[in-house]
């Protein structure tokens, strides 16, 4: 065998060496070099037309006028103009009426979706599942209605909002705070609470507390405490608490009294983004027809 | 920067011209492989997209087919979906440990006969000496100056390159979509406009590569031939010129005829580095820049029969035989330098890989099930004190029918499921669903158990096929309910 390793290629070698293996001197096609030229003639000429070079508070501008805040623009109109149908008909069909298995609907759950991350989560959790005081919209019980018309005029009109004259309002009396009840009755009042709502058993305490409830309480959450929508009353008897139902919570409801707030979308969101906030909380599991 | 040391005194320069290359036409044994090998490797491309293959009225009778758009990929029986991509990735891991199996059997042999490289610039290769004429044809045509012919017969060759470029393009194109079609609306101006950037993008890169680029592909870009350095060892097969047997050269046939001095068989006549596509001197020894294409051995072959001399002087040898019969033994023959442990090795590996996925092609269901239980809210309590978790149950039924199934809880008493969009109202421990024929449907159902039970108590989704296919799939999951205290 031919032992000449720089040979077999006919490329000198560099000279330099390391365990026996040479390097060699190969020299660049040529093609190479112009490709290597060409892409400097390419990235000076994208100098000139693109923003490129950074300045003290700014950058060149580029001849194109292209800007990547532009160019977030235009794909932001493009995305909208693509929604725009979808967008135009949520505007003008109330929410109810349309059919809860088209395209529409689901494409108006998805936006809801979006928008309750922006708008909601803030007081009623990324999961909508709520907290103290803030309500879960997951469950099948509602203060104001489950069904879509309902959830849409809570949305658009607020909970207790000054400057919407449709606001869902009402107002529980403090009673123990403006001394309609002493603590005493009060305590009875939680004790009936507490027995109709399957926590504890039959007592004395219940049984007058079922009188107090009669005259103060029936008004609203009606005469078996199952509460009324009509006045955002909650049922007292099912097993679901905005404000706990323990004693302490119950009797601090009762003294204080309770009146969540909610702002009025209408002033804030346009038609659409309501319609598709009402399918999206409809659609938590709890919606009602 | 100066270079301590340059042998051969020769400069090189940073950069230098690409010398050309006018490869002799020569006929001879490899070159018919070769030729074989070329009209399979090219049928194989060109014919395979046009194959049909009956799959029934929901999938496309398209043999072969990368279905892009639907995530799929058909190859006659075989039908992949994207999440069993591993198929691909063990179809990948087969072909590169076929490349070493080959590697360690007949050596380069991929690069000198079967990769697309090869046998797109052999077919380059053999349009210009039909359009020049053979080699010297070519230099002359090459020194003359520009006229009316020359430019004539260069406008025809590379006319011809590119029609030939526009065809592997087009051809290429078909693998993606129903070929038929897709070829009336090509002719038609209908197609999808990236058929036709497609087509122009290979067309162009076939004409460099196979026209103007060729072997530089192979010595400058192509990572493989690295890679053959590190595979190769004393006991592969390379192309070697036998010196031993050849050296000294004697410079004509009728000096070696004369027998005044002891000379070699090797007469100099420079045929073999004629005929060589990538333009070496394969009597240097072993070097990258041979694809082990042959041609040399067939030129070497051609020139010992006509002097009289047995053929081989050039030929496919282990370095290891070499040194055996430089020493005096007989030539080795082929198929023993075939079986050896590396060989086996990566058999064994190569036919593991492939059995088991063939294992596994037999055995996967064409209908399944996931569960994606939802984390927020894990739980939601309702008003008569039950609970109510929910779930996103993807069914795929693959298979190009509609199926009929069932979608059942096993454990968790006294739970009870129903689909978001059909309500409560037909809430059951059991829902019968239509698929439809190669898709995957996606429901959200909720669950709702009674409040009291262990804060993860395990149960199971089942699915199964209520045809008379028996197929099913299970996949276990958890209801939650508040941890104590919660
Ligand atoms: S070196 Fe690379 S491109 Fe050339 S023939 Fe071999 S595998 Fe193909
Ligand atoms: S040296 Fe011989 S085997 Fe190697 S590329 Fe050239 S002709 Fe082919």
């Amino acid at each position: 065998m031919i032992d000449r390793p720089e040979d077999a290629t006919t490329t000198p070698s560099t000279g330099h060496e390391w365990d026996g293996i040479r390097e060699l001197d190969t020299p660049l096609p040529r093609w190479w070099l112009w490709v290597f030229y060409a892409t400097i003639v390419f990235a000076a000429g994208y100098c000139v037309v693109y923003p490129a070079i950074p300045l003290l508070n700014s950058a060149t501008r580029g001849t194109s006028g292209w800007t990547s805040r532009g160019q977030l623009a235009t794909d932001m109109a493009a995305a909208e103009a693509t929604r725009a149908k979808v967008t135009a008909a949520l505007a003008t069909t109330p929410i109810e009426q349309v059919d809860p298995k088209s395209p529409l609907m689901a494409a108006a759950i998805e936006g809801g979706r979006a928008a309750f991350r922006v708008h909601c989560v803030q007081c009623h959790g990324s999961g909508a599942a709520g907290s103290v005081g803030y309500p879960n919209l997951n469950d099948d019980d509602w203060l104001w209605g489950g069904n879509l018309a309902t959830i849409h005029r809570t949305i658009l009109h607020g909970v207790r909002q000054p400057g919407d004259a449709e606001t869902r309002a009402s107002l529980m009396p403090a009673f123990g705070r403006d001394g309609i009840l002493n603590p005493a009755q009060i305590s009875d009042v939680v004790s009936y609470i507490r027995l109709i709502s399957q926590q504890d058993g039959p007592s004395a305490a219940a049984s007058r507390g079922q009188v107090l409830f009669a005259e103060n309480c029936s008004a609203c959450h009606g005469a078996e405490g199952k509460g009324s929508r009509e006045f955002g009353a909650p049922n007292l008897t099912d097993k679901i608490w905005l404000y706990g139902g323990d004693r302490d919570a119950l009797t601090a409801t009762v003294t204080t009294a309770r009146a969540g707030v909610m702002p009025a979308w209408g002033q804030r969101l346009d038609a659409a983004t309501i319609n598709m906030l009402a399918a999206y909380v409809h659609s938590l599991g709890g919606g009602e027809q | 920067m100066a270079h301590p040391e340059r042998p051969g005194g020769r400069r090189a320069g940073l950069y230098a011209r690409r010398p050309d290359i006018f490869p002799r036409k020569i006929d001879g044994r490899f070159r018919r492989l070769k030729w074989a090998i070329m009209v399979i490797t090219l049928a194989i491309y060109y014919v395979t997209p046009w194959l049909r293959w009956n799959r029934g009225p929901y999938a496309p009778d398209q043999a072969v087919l990368v279905d892009l758009a639907h995530r799929r990929f058909y190859f006659f029986s075989i039908e992949i979906w994207p999440h069993e991509f591993y198929y691909v990735a063990g179809l990948l891991v087969m072909a590169g440990v076929g490349l070493f199996l080959v590697t360690s059997t007949v050596g380069r042999a991929w690069c000198g006969y079967a990769c697309p490289q090869t046998v797109w610039t052999d077919l380059f290769l053999h349009i210009e000496r039909f359009v020049d004429g053979d080699r010297n044809a070519q230099i002359r045509l090459r020194k003359a100056p520009f006229g009316p012919g020359k430019i004539a017969r260069r406008a025809v060759k590379h006319g011809a390159w590119l029609l030939v470029g526009m065809i592997t393009g087009g051809a290429w194109i078909f693998y993606f979509a129903d070929a038929p079609a897709l070829a009336r609306s090509l002719f038609d101006g209908t197609s999808p406009r990236i058929a036709y950037a497609t087509i122009g993008v290979l067309t162009f890169t076939t004409y460099v590569l196979g026209g103007l680029m060729r072997e530089q592909v192979c010595i400058y870009m192509c990572p493989w031939p690295r890679i053959q350095g590190a595979m190769l060892d004393e006991r592969s097969l390379t192309v070697t010129y036998k010196d031993w047997r050849g050296e000294p050269r004697s410079h004509g046939v009728k000096r070696a005829e004369a027998g005044t001095e002891k000379v070699g068989d090797c007469i100099d006549c420079m045929a073999c580095v004629q005929v060589c596509p990538t333009g070496i001197d394969i009597r240097n020894g072993p070097q990258l820049a041979c694809i082990t294409c042959a041609l040399c051995i067939d030129a070497c072959d051609q020139i010992m029969a006509k002097i009289g001399r047995p053929r081989g002087l050039i030929d496919y040898a282990t370095l290891e035989d070499c040194k055996q019969e430089a020493a005096g033994a007989p030539p080795v023959p082929i198929r023993r330098t075939l079986l050896r442990g590396r060989t086996f090795l990566y058999f064994g590996l190569w036919g593991a890989v492939g059995l088991a996925m063939t294992f596994a092609l037999g055995a996967r269901t064409r209908l399944d099930l996931q569960v994606a239980h939802d984390r927020n809210p894990l739980w939601v309590r309702l008003s008569d004190g039950s609970l109510r978790n929910a779930y996103t149950v993807k069914l795929r039924n693959m298979e190009a029918r509609p199926r009929d199934v069932s979608l059942s809880i096993e454990g968790l008493p006294g739970g009870v499921m129903w689909d978001s969009m059909s309500g409560e109202a037909g809430a059951g421990r059991t829902l019968r669903l239509t698929i439809a024929p190669d898709q995957v449907e996606q429901h959200r159902l909720y669950v709702r158990a009674p409040g009291e039970g262990g804060a993860k108590e395990p149960f199971v989704f089942v699915v199964r096929a209520l045809d008379d296919e028996p197929a099913s799939d299970r996949e276990e999951t958890r209801f939650d309910r508040p941890e104590a205290g919660q």
